[in-house]
């Protein structure tokens, strides 16, 4: 109260030793909240660093396999066989006629005794057969081919093993080498983390995705043509952007519900197909594509409607001659966007049944598929810790699956869209 | 010749279609001696009359066709005399003619029946009888409106106005596909949740608090469906630690973004910002499994929490939290941009510092709006579904210790449905009631939210 007093009776001392305090502490309170500010930016962006940082840290270590050289005499082994024979149609055939697995066995028990084959991943002599149909010659000839060991053994060169393996690493030494895992790009799921690749979920993903778009896509933008350009103002279309709009808050989860109870037990549709799918999905990117697909309508002027009207177009062909051309870069952009999220979306899938364990790519969009992101999830509940970095490996295809999306629509706006 | 070869044969027709229509309109055209106007629309639209006349009628039977064919292919089968040896009525008839129905639809290579068998060549001579007989139909509906349609073309038909009033149609029916998806999803949660509380008594779901589902009801009529410990782990993952988390982040973000950064430093800033809301929540779940959770209960051991778990409440709400930052961030940059900018310059002209204007004028103005972005932000993390279900745990916990695990109405659904699948028993049903809880909150918390942010923004115009 003293102070208060004295502040009346003579104008304040800016100058005083008491004022240059205050001020200098509202200064420092200025700064410690600027700081702060920038800190929460920091820490947000170091989330996204370190989230990154694992995950491509991890997953590079998919891309890779240890490998050992086995020796196989071809000669020896199958009496003789002509490098003809694995040539045309009949290749894959006469290739079991001559028991290649037991061949590939053999020469790896020649080499690296009784149990050697317990090193080795048990679908890996695959890759001799892909070998030989690529190239027919080298039956004809002593080869030396490069074979993935156990899953055990490829973590433990790798540096996280168990004791027992890391021992057996030790022992094999320089034998062991790294060699670029082409089975993670061109296998589907498998029970062998050695044997697992992306390529029947990336495939089930695309189908999906294409499902999504086709119907999504065209529903999305006449609904956006029509509540900016014809609707009348009325009950029902209060009602429509009512419904549009809750739509695109609605819990991911809540259209897989939806999915199972009408689109499967209801119509019967095939189960854990992409086409059930790919519906459950358009329906929740239907309201993206919308709701963009406004805002790019609107933005065109109102004078390219009337010119239009002007020399005399029906206000159909205003629409459809004039307004959707100049909206679509931004339409594709929100389009190119909700898909980006449908691709990225896994609850719903898991409700109807696209979790199965799917080791044929999908031909069709009747077949049972699974997407890239619940084959992660999948990868993830895995206890063999082999999975470990196939399921970061999967999140890394994935992430550059968004990345390139995400540039194509900022490529997109900034090629083709026009402020007005 | 199946569905799809059909399908493809009367757009092709309906190509066709098209172009003959276009060159008779175009035909007459050429021919009028006098000016351009003779014909009323031009060739195209004449060629698209023409089109649609010959393709939707066609599209319209052929969705008719395949709804009702089924009964009359059984009925056309059940007259063959291998329907004679078939049990009379009840479980088995049925399995064995859904057997045979399979396998003559190529869906199932082997009869586990030998009845099955016998039936599968009649079913596979009805489906192909019937089958020809609907497309024939659909071709002979194809020509006959076709060649009607083209028939009428004459320089005073009116076919634009025709073609604008069907896309009309078309682009309402586009519209109403939202109304029906949001009473889809309201008529089929409610229709199985009823099936649900049927069985399961409204009281105990919602208010009881042991969750232990269990197909058959227990010794003393409990069926451990209380549902309180689902809603309290929601709540306390998804509207507290989160929002713990991403309030303070997304808001101070916002701020230091809007009111002190330099424009070069936000326009790089805010799209790496928002990546954060792009990653998808799989890629979360997996990083607050493998990485969070395991440091969390390290650290939890190491000042003293015997009890910490490795699927923690903590490690799952942290993460979401980090998710929703941008979402935060935007929604009170927003608000924040929308304060008049008279307010900010009257405070930074009596000498408040930069700092006391925005808490002591900007934030207090901002806020009816930051509260609607939190309701928003909360509603989508009650509604997240993969981060919990992989991070979170299934113990039903009523706890409020952030190390121990807790479980979600999301992670339940989950859990509920991807176990069996017998969709009577009150276990699968019950994932329905909880979705309906689910999408009832959503829906309020977003109405609100909404609400909220319309009513501020109205304030200051």
């Amino acid at each position: 109260m003293n102070s208060l007093a004295d502040t009346k009776r003579r104008p304040t001392d800016w100058q005083g030793a008491e004022m240059q305090k205050r001020i200098a502490g509202r200064y420092a309170a200025e700064r410690r909240f600027k700081a702060m500010g920038m800190a929460a930016i920091m820490l947000s962006v170091s989330f996204l660093a370190f989230l990154l940082v694992v995950m491509v840290g991890n997953g590079f270590l998919g891309f890779t396999q240890t490998e050992l050289p086995v020796e196989i005499d071809f000669p020896a082994a199958t009496g003789g066989a002509s490098p003809s024979q694995f040539e045309g149609p009949n290749a894959n055939a006469n290739l079991q006629v001559m028991g290649l697995r037991d061949i590939v066995d053999s020469s790896i028990e020649i080499q690296y005794g009784q149990k050697g084959t317990d090193l080795f991943s048990p679908g890996g002599w695959t890759a001799v057969n892909a070998e030989i149909l690529s190239n027919p010659e080298i039956v004809g000839q002593k080869t030396t081919v490069y074979l993935p060991v156990v899953s055990d053994l490829d973590v433990a060169y790798k540096g996280e093993g168990n004791p027992e393996s890391e021992k057996k690493v030790a022992e094999l030494g320089d034998q062991l080498s790294t060699g670029f895992n082409w089975n993670f790009l061109g296998n589907s799921d498998a029970t062998d983390p050695m044997q697992v690749g992306i390529w029947g979920a990336f495939k089930g993903s695309l189908i999906t995705m294409i499902v999504t778009l086709l119907l999504a896509f065209p529903v999305g933008v006449l609904a956006a043509l029509y509540l900016e350009e014809y609707a009348p103002k009325n009950r029902l279309t209060d009602l429509i952007e009512v419904s549009i709009n809750n739509l695109a808050a609605v819990p991911s989860i809540i259209f897989g519900l939806l999915g199972l109870a009408v689109f499967l037990n209801f119509f019967g549709m095939p189960r854990s197909g992409a086409l059930v799918g790919g519906l459950t999905l358009a329906l929740m990117t239907m309201p993206v594509i919308v709701i963009s697909g406004r805002n790019a309508v609107k933005s065109v002027p109102p004078s390219i409607r009337e010119a239009a009207l002007g020399i005399g177009a029906s206000p159909l062909q205003v629409v459809f001659h004039h307004v959707l051309p100049l909206a679509l870069p931004g339409i594709l952009t929100g389009t190119i966007i909700g898909m980006a999220r449908a691709l990225g979306e896994t609850a719903p899938l898991l409700m109807i049944g696209m979790r199965a364990f799917i080791a044929t790519p999908p031909s069709s969009i009747t077949d049972p598929a699974t997407v890239l992101p619940v084959q992660i999830f999948l990868w993830s509940d895995e206890v063999d810790r082999g999975f470990v970095e196939k399921t970061s490996a999967a999140i890394i295809v994935l992430l550059l699956f968004l990345l390139t999306m995400n540039a194509l629509a900022i490529y997109l706006r900034n090629r083709f869209e026009t402020r007005w | 010749m199946t569905s799809a070869t059909l399908l493809f044969l009367v757009l092709g027709l309906g190509l066709v279609a098209w172009f003959f229509g276009r060159l008779k309109a175009a035909s007459l055209q050429t021919n009028s001696k006098s000016s351009r106007s003779a014909l009323h629309s031009l060739p195209n639209y004449h060629g698209w009359y023409v089109a649609l006349w010959a393709i939707l009628p066609a599209a319209i039977f052929m969705v008719v066709w395949t709804m009702a064919s089924p009964t009359l292919i059984t009925d056309a089968a059940l007259t063959s005399p291998a329907a004679a040896q078939l049990p009379q009525g009840g479980f088995a008839r049925a399995a064995i003619l859904s057997e045979a129905r399979a396998i003559a639809y190529g869906n199932q290579v082997n009869a586990f029946n030998p009845l099955s068998q016998s039936m599968v060549e009649p079913y596979r001579d009805a489906i192909s009888y019937f089958q020809m007989i609907g497309a024939v139909a659909a071709l002979l509906m194809v020509f006959a409106c076709g060649v009607f349609a083209w028939l009428q073309i004459k320089p005073d038909l009116r076919a634009r106005t025709k073609i604008e009033r069907v896309t009309m149609l078309v682009l309402l029916l586009a519209s109403l596909i939202a109304i029906i998806t949001t009473v889809g999803i309201f008529l089929s949660l409610v229709f199985e949740s009823a099936r649900f509380f049927s069985m399961v008594s409204p009281i105990d779901f919602l208010f009881g608090t042991e969750w232990n589902p269990k197909a058959v009801a227990g010794p003393r009529g409990e069926t451990g469906f209380g549902a309180i410990p689902l809603f309290w782990g929601t709540v306390f993952i998804g509207a507290i630690i989160a929002m713990i988390v991403a309030i303070p982040l997304g808001l101070m973000s916002a701020i230091y973004l809007t009111q002190y950064a330099p424009a070069k430093f936000r326009t790089w800033m805010k799209p790496i910002l928002e990546v954060l809301a792009g990653v998808p929540t799989v890629v979360y779940g997996y990083f607050a499994a493998l990485t969070v959770a395991p440091t969390l209960r390290d650290f939890a051991v190491s000042i003293g929490i015997s009890s910490a778990s490795s699927e923690s409440a903590l490690a799952a709400g942290v993460v979401m939290g980090i998710m929703i930052i941008p979402f935060v961030s935007s929604m009170a940059d927003d608000s924040i941009a929308a304060v008049p900018s008279a307010m900010r310059d009257g405070s930074l002209a009596m000498g408040a510092t930069n700092s006391e204007t925005i808490k002591k004028v900007l934030i207090p103005a901002a806020l009816p709006g930051v509260v609607g972005g939190v309701l928003l932000a909360v509603s989508r993390a009650i509604g997240e579904t993969m981060i919990v279900v992989m991070a979170a745990g299934l113990a039903a916990n009523m706890t409020a210790n952030p190390f121990s695990s807790v479980t979600t109405v999301t992670t339940q659904i989950v859990q509920l449905l991807t176990g069996d699948q017998e969709f009577d028993s009150p276990k699968t049903l019950a994932a329905f009631a909880l979705g309906l809880v689910l999408f009832i909150v959503t829906l309020l918390l977003n109405l609100i939210a909404l609400r909220v942010v319309k009513k501020y923004r109205e304030a200051y115009e």
